[in-house]
């Protein structure tokens, strides 16, 4: 099975290659965006007590919400493609970033800005010298957990025509082809767990010494 | 809204059927996770190989993992449940060890001191003070199995999943938002309800 499966990539490597990339450009878009949305919105609700209630229970819901329902979800609003799978995997990705962006910022002990202003520095050192290296670390964390759920849901995207990875595992089980499923099953995995390691290994560097 | 009105019948069956597979997944994620967690609350080597393996069980993406399991136990409900007890180990695990582990050692202590046996403190001093944070666990769990049991549909298990897929099949939309949105509304219903429970919980501990 193994065997035949490496056999379908090397005779197909034009068709595997345009899936792994629909596959990984479709993540790394929803996350990019994500990111850019979540964590300066994350920011502006650690000083806004009221607001931030609202945002962070509706993050809380958006959570919860199964990746395929949601998906799916697109469908009957933005039809079948490339676009509707963006739109979905984005809002996948936003609470997670949103919900640690926002507890990064507002863990850092009140404490440790007041002496930090006692001894002089201005708003801007502040934030730059001790605000953002205490928070970038929790957020890291969140865009970590943001981009498996993403890579997974990304496999998912095949039923509503977003193509990627999971095209070869529908098909696979649609003719009961193994060997099939897993050139979408495999390689699917293996990326989820790279990327995994990956942001694993940026978030330890992002953590100062004698931190967390 | 007129489609629901005239199958509310099938969605109700397609409801039973989705909690039953959650529901048994999760009973059986629960007593696997207890014996290892149990374990891993008393020695950090089991603690750190029990999360190695389950961490990397709880990344692989979920159609990949039913997928890997068709060559093994075929299509079916037996599939989905490996599938979805592997994705809850990991927070269950490590719920389980670190609520034993934050049982203060006085307690223990006090506990032993009055002549309790290692498996009383277990089940009469730790379990029950470690309640929260496992509630808590349980909470992420049940709400990623649910998840689970909807993608888990395309490999024949059943649940609201099959609504949603055999709407995508059949392009019909009314029948794609009934099974999404009963999928949506069942997950966050049982996420308030497990944290109104994790709530209380905390509450009397707090008390006590």
């Amino acid at each position: 099975m193994l065997a035949s499966a490496w056999q379908y990539i090397v005779e197909h490597p034009d068709r595997f290659g345009a899936a792994l990339w629909r596959h990984i450009s479709l993540s790394v878009a929803a996350l990019l965006i994500a990111t850019a949305i979540a964590i300066p919105l994350g920011i502006w609700l650690a000083r806004r007590a009221r607001v931030a209630l609202f945002a962070i229970n509706a993050a809380n819901v958006g959570r919860t919400l199964p990746s395929l329902a949601v998906l799916a979800l697109m469908m009957p609003l933005l039809g079948t493609g490339f676009t509707p799978a963006l739109f979905a995997l984005t809002l996948l990705a936003l609470p997670p970033i949103l919900i640690n962006t926002y507890a990064a910022v507002r863990q850092v002990d009140p404490d440790v800005i007041d002496a930090a202003r006692g001894m002089g520095m201005t708003q801007r050192e502040i934030t730059r010298g001790i605000v953002v290296p205490l928070a970038v670390p929790v957020i890291a964390a969140g865009v970590r957990i943001a981009a498996i759920q993403v890579i997974s849901g990304a496999v998912l995207a095949a039923y509503i025509g977003g193509g990627g990875l999971g095209d070869f595992i529908t098909a696979g089980i649609a003719m009961m082809q193994i060997s099939l499923l897993l050139v979408g099953a495999i390689p699917a995995t293996l990326l989820a767990i790279g990327t995994d390691l990956l942001f694993g290994r940026v978030q330890r560097a992002l953590t100062p010494r004698g931190v967390g | 809204m007129t489609w629901f009105l005239r199958n509310w019948d099938q969605v109700a069956i397609a409801l039973g059927e989705h909690l039953l597979i959650a529901g048994t997944a999760l009973a059986v994620a629960f007593v696997l996770s207890l014996a290892i967690g149990i374990a891993a609350a008393r020695s950090q080597r089991v603690f750190d190989a029990a999360l190695a393996v389950s961490g990397i069980l709880y990344t692989i993406p979920t159609l990949a993992f039913l997928a890997l399991l068709i060559p093994l136990v075929g299509l079916g409900k037996v599939n989905a449940i490996i599938c979805m007890v592997a994705f809850s180990l990991m927070i269950l695990v490590r719920n389980i060890a670190t609520g034993i582990r934050e049982v203060p050692a006085e307690v223990t202590d006090a506990a032993r001191g009055m002549g309790m046996s290692r498996r009383e403190i277990l089940w009469k001093v730790e379990l029950p003070l470690a309640m929260p944070v496992i509630v808590a666990g349980l909470r992420i769990s049940a709400v990623t199995v649910i998840s689970v049991t909807v993608v888990a549909a395309y490999v024949n298990a059943g649940g609201l999943g099959t609504i949603i897929f055999n709407g995508i099949a059949s392009d019909h939309p009314p029948k794609i938002v009934t099974g999404a949105v009963a999928a949506c509304l069942l997950a966050i219903a049982v996420d308030l309800s497990l944290a109104a429970l994790e709530r209380r919980l905390k509450a009397s501990r707090a008390v006590a």
